[in-house]
């Protein structure tokens, strides 16, 4: 065997760990997301709060778009296109922190100056769950967005190939898990059951 | 050479500066968002004990690699001792080594069993006499809850220790899958263990379940636990990800599945409870340290919150991580009891299979903790079964056991003896735990000190005596030299009857209504006895452990070269020279047979290059 091969097939076999890698941290994260759905099922039941419904419509809107700009930047890399990659990985990041920006100032009021949030998490078990769940899911969103970051800077300086870019496949792969754990958490939150007082 | 290269060194000051920034950033925040007041002790606290941890793992250069990945920068894996600095210096810093890995998780391992069975014999001792001897009730408690997290956590640490070394010697792999990821799973425990030991600091008294709201009212040493627990479960997590990686992953050409060493079995069943479960007392311990800081009302009826779901989600990990506990051990057993019968492992697929089906019985049984709580009382009668189920599995291992010695050739040295002693125990903790599981029975027996005594027969037959044996075993292969023959099977004579008693007295006392976490008794109930026998027996062990250090210790130097495979044993770790190289194999082995086919003539598990070979 010729030291390319070696190294390619090195390569190769280290691929195939860090996605089985990958998928089982996926699952782990599953049961933690999954903790915070029990809990939230199991104090509310049949109710939940009176959240404002256009704002959680936006920021799932803004979530799943994020998803699509991620998938163009994936793609891209792939076929080498380095231009719309980086433009890509830039629009998720933004997306990314409009989401993140509608949950934390206008859902949770963290600036009162700018806009008061109508829940606190000491109030009651509302509040309490609230903030858990968004909490939970916003510091994933957020080190989403790290990620996002490293990741375009590397692709900036020329650090991924067509034939090698796990960093970014990662990344991505990430993002859209991140994503269908707000699918769950969305209706969870804002749509099942009758509006409790 | 100068302390500051030692990386623990490094690690250490990394926390004190990071708990001191922590602090400031809390205070600096409260300001920023006009918090009134400005200082307060228990959100300053928690900001240091977070910052502080990142602070230990940049410091001692668990993160290093990583930080240079982020700026595109390549780091080649380094193999052997650092350079221009002795050899025994890579043990206190970052390294990516399995086989260091591994004695850096089973020496921790060792310290912190030590230091909880410290406090255990504290408590013990006030114990021996009712009335208050040299405790007060506060401090008793303390010292009781920290017994609880220090062992478990040494548990955890001894189990990472079993697993690191062993696994990728016994599948041929030149390492784990993840080196840096395993280094790292490694030193978070390190400050997750200095957290823990600073909770004595303010104490807190709710024992190792921590329930609410006793653990919300209570003192503000509850947050350095939960936050150590959390920083040890996250080991957990990434260590059980990286050892199932490396074991579907790594393995070499002819090793199926049910060819694989035994241990590696119990390991990967271990791994898939840890992978998952442990998320449950993570978030459960973080909700509980942010109704402390923020008022959230997760627990408090007040609030509408429910004390019960803390319950639900700490046992739905605690119940299973039992089985993190004990399944290790059980592989350690089937992996030796072959080696010293001269027998094939009677129903080898039976013991892998009953492994998973433990580890998966295990999801459903949590409720059986919580009989007396107030939960549904529909409740009571499935998780019953359930729990009477593992029975069913657990049986086939002794089953097993019983058949793997059957008309062997049996020798017994110190491993063999602390194997058997194993078997011995966890028979005890195995037949009470039925007794526990049903509900009726439950009842009356719920929180004395029967269930203590269930719960250490378990652990000390799961746990402690095959990690014990595992030691002894593996110690020739680890130093390259013999542990003192005598001195161990003294260490085996005093400290298996000295269980027995102390198991059996445990449970006496609580039939006889002895409460478990009380600091005293009424002397009418009749248990002083009981208790003088069981703190006599507490001590007996924890001389006969310090009698296994001691020869640890001193055997490293004195004792007689072992030769590459001293228990005539067919596992691939003990066809490379002793004390196993830097690199393991010199060339990728095979495996051509079944892994315990002891006394079968012309039987071969693996082959391998020649060892004149392997000098490198």
């Amino acid at each position: 065997m010729t030291t390319v091969t070696a190294a390619l097939e090195g390569y190769t076999q280290q691929l195939r760990n860090n996605r089985m890698g990958l998928w089982l941290f996926f699952i782990s994260e599953a049961f933690l997301f999954g903790g915070l759905l029990v809990t939230r099922f199991y104090l509310w039941g049949n109710t939940r709060p009176e959240l404002d419904q256009t704002i959680g419509l936006i920021v799932t809107g803004v979530l799943l778009l994020s998803s699509f700009s991620m998938n163009m930047a994936e793609t891209a890399i792939e076929h080498g296109d380095r231009r719309t990659f980086l433009g890509g990985l830039a629009v998720t990041a933004v997306l990314g922190l409009v989401f993140l920006i509608g949950v934390m100032v206008f859902e949770w009021g963290l600036f009162p100056a700018i806009y008061e949030g109508h829940l606190k998490p000491g109030d009651n078990v509302y509040g309490a769950v609230v903030f858990a769940m968004t909490g939970m899911h916003a510091l994933h969103v957020i080190s989403g967005i790290i990620f996002i970051a490293i990741v375009w800077n590397l692709g900036r300086k020329g650090g991924f190939s067509p034939e090698r870019h796990w960093g970014v496949e990662s990344c991505a792969i990430y993002w859209h898990y991140v994503d269908v754990v707000w699918i769950f958490f969305y209706p969870a939150l804002y749509l099942i059951g009758t509006v409790a007082h | 050479m100068t302390l500051w290269s030692l990386g623990l060194v490094r690690g250490v000051v990394g926390q004190i500066v990071g708990f001191a920034a922590g602090m400031a950033l809390v205070i600096a925040s409260r300001l920023l968002f006009g918090f009134d007041p400005v200082w307060n002790q228990e959100p300053a606290l928690v900001g240091g004990i977070i910052i502080g941890s990142i602070g230990f793992l940049i410091g001692v250069g668990a993160l290093t690699d990583w930080f240079k990945w982020m700026r595109g920068i390549e780091t080649p894996l380094h193999h052997g001792p650092p350079h221009g600095r002795p050899a025994w210096t890579r043990y206190f810093g970052v390294d990516y080594n399995h086989k260091v890995i591994g004695i850096q998780y089973g020496v921790t391992g060792i310290i912190l069993l030590g230091i909880g069975g410290m406090f255990a014999v504290i408590f013990r001792t006030e114990l021996a006499a009712s009335g208050f001897q040299f405790l007060n009730p506060s401090n008793y408690n303390t010292y009781l809850s920290m017994h609880g997290w220090a062992a478990l956590a040494a548990i955890l640490l001894g189990i990472g220790g079993m697993a690191n070394y062993l696994v990728p010697l016994m599948i041929g792999a030149e390492d784990m899958a993840f080196p840096r990821l395993n280094a790292f799973a490694f030193w978070i425990n390190v400050p997750g263990i200095i957290t823990l030991l600073m909770s004595l600091n303010y104490g807190w008294d709710g024992g190792w379940t921590v329930y609410p709201p006793l653990s919300v009212l209570g003192p503000v040493g509850y947050q350095f636990t939960f936050w150590a627990v959390f920083l040890i479960g996250l080991s957990s997590i990434l260590g059980s990800l990286n050892l199932i990686v490396t074991i579907l992953r790594m393995r070499p050409p002819g090793m199926s599945l049910f060819r694989m060493p035994i241990f590696v079995w119990a390991v990967f069943a271990t791994s898939l409870i840890q992978l998952t479960a442990t998320q449950f007392i993570g978030q459960a311990f973080l909700m509980l340290s942010f109704e402390r800081l923020l008022g959230m009302g997760f627990f408090d009826p007040d609030k509408g919150g429910a004390p019960i779901l803390f319950q639900h989600l700490f046992w739905f990990y605690s119940h299973p991580a039992v089985y993190i506990f004990v399944l290790p051990g059980l592989g350690i057993i089937s992996e030796i009891l072959p080696v010293f019968s001269r027998k094939p492992l009677f129903g080898y697929r039976w013991i892998a299979l009953s492994s998973i089906a433990i580890a998966l019985v295990g999801f459903l049984v949590w409720g059986h903790h919580m009989f007396t709580s107030g939960y549904g009382e529909y409740l009571r009668v499935p998780f019953m079964i359930s729990t009477l189920l593992v029975a069913v599995p657990t049986g086939v291992k002794f089953f097993s056991w019983l058949g793997t010695m059957w008309g062997g050739k049996l020798s017994f040295p110190t491993p063999m003896l602390f194997v058997l002693g194993a078997i011995s125990v966890f028979l005890i903790g195995g037949l009470s735990g039925p007794i526990l599981a049903t509900t009726a029975t439950d009842l009356f027996l719920h929180d004395t000190y029967f269930v203590v005594g269930h719960f250490h027969a378990t652990i000390f037959g799961g746990f402690v005596f095959p990690f014990f044996a595992a030691i002894y075993f593996w110690y020739p292969k680890i130093t390259g030299r013999m542990y003192d023959e005598t001195l161990g099977k003294i260490h085996f004579w005093l400290m298996t009857p000295a269980f027995w008693t102390m198991s059996l007295g445990q449970m006496s006392v609580g039939v006889m209504g002895m409460r478990r976490r009380i600091a005293d008794y009424d002397p009418a109930l009749g248990v002083e006895f009981g208790h003088v026998l069981v703190t006599i027996a507490g001590f007996t062990i924890a001389f006969s452990v310090l009698l296994m250090i001691y020869n640890l210790l001193h055997s490293a130097e004195t004792g007689r070269v072992a030769g590459n495979n001293p228990w005539r044993s067919r596992s691939p770790e003990w066809q490379i020279p002793s004390p196993a190289p830097e690199h393991s194999y010199a060339s990728p082995i095979t495996v051509v047979g079944e892994p315990y086919d002891y006394g079968i003539p012309n039987s071969t598990y693996v082959h391998m290059a020649p060892l004149a070979a392997a000098d490198d």
